[in-house]
């Protein structure tokens, strides 16, 4: 492996940003506070817009954007605050047999990792200069060309969901 | 790049995910740990879209974007509805399902 | 980019009619659209839509079918330059109409619509629509006046829509929509008056069951469509979903014969599930919880046929991949032949009218399946054709009796009987489908039903010819009790004009249940009307009623002479303008068009005459040469012999017989030694209990299967609960109560005993609650699901590297 094609700049980026991802979702999981657990969240979810810019998904990452860490953060916010009264820290926000997760989650992280490096080892991305960066127009032809249907049947999803949503939350 | 580093950082968001999905009791932290899921799911995608320079990833990470989207907003409703039927929205005490 | 033609696969002589099917299910769409949302405000509340729209297609049904008519005879004249006709060839290819557009396209994969109209699609058009229009009129009076008099005809519209579009259906994923909005419809419609539980119930039991089915129609669908697929692209340049291309595929020779077998076997699943047969189909007599015009339309002669039809469209995929082994024995007629007894053996123990009728449909319905799976593919289509009619008269007859006759009531032992004299119109029509149900000489199911027993026998199965003889027996049997039971001997309950218990004044709440009659709702809301009927006892229908009971009970003594094998190859003309008689053809080189009418027969010798008298159509067993394709496989014909025909009608007539001087004896007369014999006789009471518990096979599904799958699963849980969490728990627990206890012994015996007793009780209390606050929780199953997956997929990693 040539030490020009290691691209030194995205990997440390990668791994700074990961890092911070994985620090961020464990803090996640495991903080007492609901509203502090969102705001980890945050930080994991514009991570991941991040790492999506890496590689090279701009479009899918300024989504991630809008849509994350604007508007289902925002949804979140009002979740905590209709539903508890108090923000700060709580004792028990985990199972009282919270401990067979921790197994569970570890075989399955093994599983998969020993999968992935038996499958993938050391193969490389095509480098972001070599690869076409995948501009809009592609992306859109590709959603409104082969694949209407499932944008259509997206959009009716989206439409029971804000019907549903209205429904089950509104007031009687 | 390699390939499997973003797949491990998605295998790990993954697995952190589900460690909340079992282990948290409160509904909302529930949907925050899906949304982990999702994320790492997301995350696969793109990288296999990029190793194999087609464009479908992007489109499905799209999709899983407006999916998950949709389900917060339902996810969330319901909790809301359980909060105000039972004045709480610890998931263990919901145990209808108890068989 | 849905309107965009992709094949024009007609002829120009083909006509405007047959060119123009496709409009046939549209009418009844867009009708039921137009009833749902202007229905009500309409003079007649919709219903007059539902009945013109049905009218419409039947003329435009009707017309298609006279120009395949006339194309078959021009064909068969060779007058017509496009059919080359064959030398030796007695009845030339005439290729199905196929037109299909693309509906939608997603990631590659076009899903198309349109139309393939052949003799099979076209019978059963003519039938559906003819039935659908019969019934509507039926409904007009049969429902007057029920609170969702709208919402019933746009379901009945939209089920004539959805079955119409299926038997039009092109490919697979058409039929699949239709085949789903009639699920949907029959779902509508047998919980019409979902008031009642029972009858939310039964609709609940026939969607599930059904379901259980069309995942099977899913399954086969997608399986055969990737097999099929690069075969059909490379060879006659369709999709895999394609039904000629299917049939094509299937007679190949090139399919693997694992994929087919499997893909046949799903479908055939779902043909079980929708047409009632043997271990599916405790969901139909169930559904006729349903209002009587639904159970004569939807279950017993459109809608259960969808499973015989699919059978019968797709006749090459069942044919080659349900064979079993190497064998020409096909699985087929194994289900088909025990549904003919099972069923007809519960239609002794019935006390409900409808339900003799719902468990002789799916005898029926067993016999059609009989006959194409053991080759007789034309008798059973003409078998659903005369079913139709018949079965469809003899449930609107049922219907008629309760509306006019038996207040509202189903039982034939407490309400009716001696109705003959007093409907005799109602009476007269039934007696007629009666005969031609059980197979009297010159009546409809004599010459379909006999011919497929006849062709069983003829094709090497022997012993499912008696099973049909049998059966024919049984269906002669239990209709003439049916038929006693109604109709003579002396009235009973309601019939005898007693004013039932079932509170007209106080009945407009929908909480008065009657306990016997699905259709006691009928007179919701419409007592107004009918309350008279009490008053003077029973009487003859209204004219709307009896007038389609007059035409089908009409078409039920003529329409057999559609086929009559028995006076010579000249009468038979279903067979003449039906049945697919293709020998090895070769399609044009192939463009984006489907197996039209531009195919050339390429070698007729081989579609040859079989042995004396026997005419064979279609290819062999053996794979076509190169270059040619197969649509349909070969089938011989028995020849009909008079000494065959009289053994099976001196069955039937033993039957009738019989079972009418058991009748007089047992209800009338009420002979001492047969009375109560089912209590003295053990041997009896154990049958009679077996069939009054359906065998049992609702308690298999429920308690059995149900509980097989979901209890582990329980358990599991509730062991982990129990062994491991509780363990913790209880120990932690036993350690308080102990230390309690030792405190107690020890220490505090002198102090306040209250205090110790105390103790102990919060640390039993403890133990206690802790445990129900751990069993049921999400979280827990979801853990093992998640240890489930990770272990699986380890599992699967070991064994793969």
């Amino acid at each position: 492996m040539v030490a020009a094609d290691l691209l030194v700049a995205q990997n440390v980026g990668f791994g700074i940003i990961a890092l911070l991802m994985i620090v961020a979702a464990l803090r996640v999981v495991t903080v007492k506070n609901v509203v502090h657990a969102a705001l980890w969240l945050v930080i994991v979810l514009s991570g991941a817009a991040a790492q999506y810019l890496l590689l090279s998904a701009e479009f899918v990452a300024i989504t991630q954007v809008l849509v994350y860490v604007g508007a289902v953060m925002v949804l979140f916010l009002f979740g905590t605050m209709l539903t508890r009264a108090k923000i700060g820290a709580e004792a028990d926000l985990n199972n009282k047999n919270w401990g067979i997760a921790v197994p569970v989650s570890l075989l399955m992280f093994g599983v998969i990792t020993w999968v992935l490096i038996d499958g993938f080892g050391d193969e490389r991305l095509p480098n972001p200069d070599e690869q076409t960066q995948v501009p809009i127009q592609v992306l859109s032809d590709d959603i409104f060309g082969p694949y209407l249907l499932p944008f259509w049947a997206l959009s009716f999803v989206l439409l029971v969901a804000v019907i549903g949503a209205i429904v089950l939350a509104r007031k009687d | 790049m390699l390939t499997v580093q973003f797949l491990l950082l998605g295998a790990v968001l993954f697995c952190i995910g589900v460690y909340g999905v079992l282990a948290r009791k409160n509904a909302v932290m529930v949907l925050m740990s899906i949304e982990l899921i999702l994320n790492s799911v997301n995350l696969n995608l793109l990288a296999f879209s990029s190793r194999l320079g087609s464009i479908d990833g992007n489109t499905f990470a799209l999709y899983v974007i407006a999916v998950a989207a949709a389900e917060v907003g339902v996810g969330l409703a319901m909790v809301l509805l359980i909060y105000r039927n039972r004045r709480t929205i610890a998931l263990d005490e919901l145990s209808d399902m108890k068989g | 980019m849905l309107a965009a033609e992709t094949s024009q696969a007609m002829s120009h002589s083909a006509g405007w009619f047959l060119e123009h099917a496709w409009v046939i299910p549209i009418i009844p769409a867009v009708a039921f659209a137009l009833i749902i949302f202007f229905g009500k405000r309409l003079p007649m509340k919709g219903s007059e839509l539902g009945v013109a729209s049905m009218v419409a297609s039947l003329v435009l049904s009707l017309g298609a079918a006279w120009q395949w008519i006339q194309k078959i005879n021009d064909a068969s004249e060779g007058g017509v330059a496009h059919l080359t006709r064959a030398a030796g060839e007695k009845t030339p290819f005439v290729g199905p109409i196929i037109r299909e557009w693309t509906w939608w396209q997603s990631g590659g994969f076009e899903f198309g619509i349109g139309q393939h109209i052949d003799g099979l699609a076209l019978t059963l058009l003519v039938v559906v629509a003819f039935i659908s229009t019969l019934v509507q009129i039926y409904s007009l009076e049969y429902l007057k006046g029920d609170r969702r008099y709208t919402h019933f005809f746009a379901a009945l519209t939209l089920f004539s829509a959805g079955m119409l579009s299926m038997v039009l259906a092109p490919n697979m994923v058409q039929l699949i929509l239709g085949w789903e909005i009639m699920g949907l419809c029959s779902f509508m419609l047998i919980g019409h008056w979902w008031e009642d539980q029972a009858n939310a119930r039964a609709a609940l039991k026939a969607f599930f069951t059904v379901r259980v089915g069309d995942m099977g129609l899913l399954i086969g669908t997608g399986a055969l469509f990737f097999a099929a697929n690069n075969w059909t692209q490379a060879n006659l340049g369709v999709s895999g979903f394609n039904i000629s291309g299917l049939s094509a595929w299937a007679m190949s020779g090139e399919a693997s014969k694992s994929v087919l077998t499997w893909g046949a076997v799903a479908l055939f699943i779902a043909c079980i599930g929708k047409s009632g047969q043997f271990p599916l189909h405790t969901w139909l007599p169930d559904a006729m919880a349903g209002p009587t015009p639904v159970s004569s339309l939807l279950h017993s002669s459109t809608m259960v046929v969808a499973g015989v039809f699919l059978v019968a469209r797709l006749y090459p995929v069942f044919w080659e991949g349900l064979r079993i082994g190497d064998t020409d024995i096909n699985f087929i007629v194994l289900i088909g032949g025990v549904t003919i007894v099972i069923a007809a053996l519960l239609a002794f123990v019935q006390s409900d009218i409808k339900k003799v009728l719902a468990y002789s449909t799916v005898s029926q319905l067993g016999y059609m399946m009989m006959g194409l799976g053991a080759g007789a593919w034309l008798p059973a289509v003409f078998h659903i054709f005369t079913h139709a009619f018949f079965k469809a008269c003899l449930f609107l007859a049922a219907g008629s009796v309760s509306h006019s006759g038996s207040h509202h009531s189903f039982d034939m032992k407490k309400d009716m009987g001696g109705l003959a004299k007093k409907m005799p119109i109602t009476a007269t029509t039934w007696i007629i489908s009666t005969l031609a149900l059980a197979g009297v000489f010159p009546l409809a199911g004599f010459f379909s039903k006999d011919e497929i027993i006849d062709n069983v026998g003829h094709n090497g199965y022997q012993a499912f010819m008696i099973v049909g003889l049998g059966g024919a027996f049984l269906t002669a049997a239990y209709m003439t009790r049916a038929t006693y039971l109604t109709f003579f001997g002396e009235a009973r309950g309601a019939a005898a004009g007693e004013h039932h218990d079932h509170g007209h004044a106080t009945d407009h709440g929908h909480d008065a249940h009657d306990d016997h009659g699905h259709d006691a709702h009928a007179a919701h809301g419409a007592h107004d009307s009918h309350d008279d009927h009490g008053a003077h006892g029973p009487h003859e229908s209204p004219k709307l009623i009896t007038i389609p009971l007059v035409i089908l009970a009409f078409l039920a003594l003529t329409a057999g002479f559609t086929n009559a094998v028995p006076f010579g190859a000249s009468w038979e003309r279903f067979k003449k303008y039906v049945e697919p008689s293709p020998a090895f053809v070769m399609p044009e080189p192939v463009k984006a068009s489907g197996p039209g009418e531009a195919i050339v027969i390429l070698d007729s010798t081989r579609a040859s005459e079989g042995e004396e008298g026997e005419a064979k159509s279609g290819c062999s067993y053996q794979a076509p040469a190169e270059g040619e394709v197969c649509y349909f496989p070969a089938v011989s014909h028995a020849k009909f012999k008079w000494s065959k025909a009289a053994l099976s009608l001196a069955i039937v007539a033993l039957g009738l017989v019989s079972s009418w001087m058991f009748c007089v004896q047992y209800y009338t007369r009420r002979n001492r030694r047969l009375v109560g014999l089912t209590q003295r006789n053990s041997v009896l009471r154990g049958g009679y209990t077996f069939l009054a518990n359906k065998y049992y096979l609702d308690a298999l599904y429920e308690k059995v299967i149900v509980r097989a799958v979901a209890h582990p699963i329980a358990r599991g849980a509730y062991w982990f609960n129990q062994n491991v969490i509780d363990g913790i728990v209880n120990g932690a627990g036993k350690i308080s109560r102990r230390t309690a206890g030792w405190v107690y012994r020890n220490i505090d015996q002198r102090v306040v005993d209250g205090a110790v007793n105390g103790s102990g009780a919060a640390a039993r209390g403890t133990g206690g609650a802790l445990r129900p606050v751990q069993s049921g929780k999400v979280n827990q199953y979801g853990a093992l699901l998640f240890a489930a997956a990770a272990i699986g997929a380890l599992v699967l990693v070991i064994v793969n590297t």
